[in-house]
């Protein structure tokens, strides 16, 4: 019994979760990624190419990659490289100067190769689909899960602009608001509520997948792997039971 | 013709002679249970991190400006660069997961006791060189938990009364963690801790054999031998052994790969999330952790006030190991046949080490170092309590031949 617990703490000890550098509470929803569905990686590489690229890049993703990874024919790889110099062998860079960034946004826009491994992809798709008006800051806008952000809601004619809704916490001059919740925009965005979140889960979708394109490789391989240590594990047994019959204990 | 070329060679060099000493003459306990797979496991899983670790530094550039670079060109860009990088990094933990569980083996079973005292000083000198081997292979990567993880342990050695400042110096050789520290851990991490390591291990399997393998009911198999001087309750290595451990080994590494395959990250345990932002020297991450193997002994030195009293226990923890043979009077080895007393010792401090290894990966708060302060004294609690249960402790009588 008390080695049974034993490994129930030890496996506990693995899954628990590891805290994470949030600077918000809000909760997170789930991005059900899905990187066995191609199409959707295709059109998240669209949305990041067309509303993403120009100002941020993703300098350790070749487009050849993602043509290979996502069965694209040369016409649809075209579709995503910025102009017709751009080979195959070439990364996603940003046509911005980084002083002009500098100039205009206060920071140079960050690479976005590895963000959804450093946050998540549930992360980032909440934080995709909340921004939120906010007349206080330089953009006008903030957002839910990444409080004083310094991007502009660059989707904001396609979602519309959503409203903040504040609880008041506390009194007097220690009353603090804080955000509990979203609400419509007044005027609605070109695209539907559901358009929109399904465009934000495909570009989330193809960062996660930008993040880490191995992982495909990963689910292509793991089970031929396990398969086969399934099997040399069971051959091994029988092998291990036939050499000890003969062995008392 | 073979068979002559093995004679040849025979006459020159005693291989026939090594076989038979540590595999087919070498007499083990025939009653090995589960907890005693993690030795052969921890030999594959080493020689697993040095062939993967030759491959990664075919393609691995050690310079403040390149490594992280290099990383990923090693996971997008190198052919299979990937499997053999995961292979290295779930291969670490892996390798503290084995070593933990065969530490606690030896506690249990009494390995540590005479005649097998040096195989456990080796044993704790191999923890101690894989320690200094995976902080120093962690910062390679070059995230923000490679850069912050080792400025915030090297500026420990600072606290250091009179010589602190210029120790830390010394082991930087910058003010700050910089390409110097990346140079110097690379030439650490790759040559000199591998190669230490491998004579330690060495000399952990020769006085091992010297010695003879303990087993879970602690009975001396040599007491009892045949006419022709053979262990009766001992079976030889090879082939017995050899087929066990292979199958052993055949499960090991199908979680290894489930692991390796579905989880590489291992939820942020094993590849820290914020390790996958490059390290900028001017940017402090909100919560700096260690990862997990570390973590028991972060939350021990966050525990204590005072920096190089926490420094100390945090030393001490590990080195106290080193004399457990001593404090540990009772001549019965497993914990088959000791007390109640012994048992709950030992269970609470594995508890401990346990819920310490929580907690130092969490970013600290006062119910938190409350709880670290307790679990730290039963972490040490164990090591006197010990000394005392085991000076007049009622054991049930060993038994002459295995069960």
């Amino acid at each position: 019994m008390i080695r049974i617990t034993f490994f129930l703490c030890l496996i506990g000890l693995l899954v628990a979760p590891n805290a994470k550098a949030a600077s918000s509470n809000y909760p997170l929803e789930d991005a059900e990624v899905d990187l066995s569905d191609k199409a959707s990686l295709y059109r998240g590489a669209q949305t990041f190419m067309d509303s993403c690229a120009s100002c941020h890049g993703a300098k350790m993703m070749r487009f050849g990659r993602i043509g290979d990874d996502l069965g694209l024919t040369d016409e649809q790889l075209a579709v995503l490289m910025p102009d017709e110099s751009t080979k195959p062998g070439d990364v996603i860079e940003t046509n911005m100067p980084a002083e002009y960034a500098q100039e205009t946004f206060g920071i140079v826009p960050p690479d976005l190769t590895l963000t959804a491994r450093v946050n998540g992809g549930d992360w980032l798709y909440t934080y995709l689909t909340t921004f939120y008006a906010d007349p206080d800051t330089a953009w006008g806008v903030n957002n839910a899960v990444f409080p004083g952000v310094g991007m502009p809601h660059v989707l904001a004619a396609e979602q519309g602009l959503l409203q903040p809704v504040y609880e008041t916490e506390g009194e007097g001059e220690n009353a603090k608001r804080r955000l509990v919740g979203l609400e419509s925009p007044e005027r609605p965005g070109t695209l539907s509520e559901e358009e929109f979140e399904q465009k934000m889960r495909d570009l989330t979708a193809f960062m996660v997948y930008m993040a880490e394109p191995a992982a495909l490789l990963r689910a292509h391989y793991g089970p031929y792997v396990l398969a086969f240590l399934f099997i040399f594990t069971l051959v091994m047994y029988l092998l291990k039971k036939e050499y000890w019959r003969d062995i008392k204990h | 013709m073979i068979k002559g070329l093995g004679k040849w060679v025979d006459d020159r060099l005693p291989v026939s002679h090594f076989w038979n000493a540590h595999l087919a003459k070498y007499y083990v306990p025939h009653n090995f249970n589960f907890w005693y797979y993690f030795g052969s496991l921890l030999l594959v899983v080493f020689v697993l991190q040095i062939v993967t670790g030759i491959w990664l530094t075919m393609s691995y550039k050690p310079s403040a400006e390149n490594a992280f670079a290099s990383v990923e060109y090693i996971m997008r860009d190198v052919e299979w660069g990937w499997l053999i990088r995961y292979l290295h990094s779930t291969g670490a933990s892996f390798f503290f997961i084995a070593v933990y569980l065969h530490i606690f083996r030896g506690m249990m079973y009494g390995s540590y006791k005479k005649p097998r005292e040096l195989i456990w000083i080796f044993g704790v000198l191999i923890l101690l060189v894989l320690m200094a081997e995976a902080f120093m292979g962690y910062l390679l990567p070059w995230g923000q938990m490679s850069y912050w993880g080792a400025q915030v342990i090297i500026s420990l050695f600072s606290s250091v009364p009179v010589i602190g400042p210029d120790l830390a110096l010394w082991i930087r050789g910058d003010y700050v963690v910089s390409d110097a520290t990346l140079n110097r851990f690379f030439a650490l991490h790759v040559i000199a801790l591998p190669l230490v390591l491998l004579f330690l291990i060495g000399g952990h399997i020769m006085a091992l054999h010297e010695v003879g393998s303990n087993n879970p009911d602690g009975v001396d198999i040599k007491e009892n031998k045949d006419d022709s001087g053979k262990p009766v309750d001992g079976i030889p290595f090879h082939p017995y052994y050899t087929v066990k451990d292979l199958f052993g080994l055949g499960v090991f590494m199908f979680i290894f790969a489930a692991v390796l395959f579905y989880w590489p990250d291992g939820g942020g345990l094993f590849l820290e999330h914020p390790n996958f932002t490059p390290a900028d020297p001017l940017k402090t991450p909100e919560h700096i952790a260690p990862v997990w193997y570390f973590a028991p002994h972060y939350a021990i030195l966050r525990a204590v006030p005072d920096k190089f009293l926490g420094v100390v226990a945090m030393t001490v923890a590990i080195l106290i190991l080193f004399v457990l043979p001593w404090i540990d009077r009772n001549r019965t080895r497993s914990i088959r046949y000791r007390s109640t007393a012994f048992k709950v010792n030992l269970f609470a401090f594995a508890a401990a080490f346990i819920g310490l290894g929580y907690l130092g990966t969490q970013p600290p708060t006062t119910l938190g170092t409350l709880a670290s302060q307790l679990l730290s004294a039963v972490y040490f609690g164990f090591f006197i309590a010990l000394y005392f249960i085991s000076r007049r402790e009622r054991t049930q009588p060993v038994p002459e031949r295995l069960q």
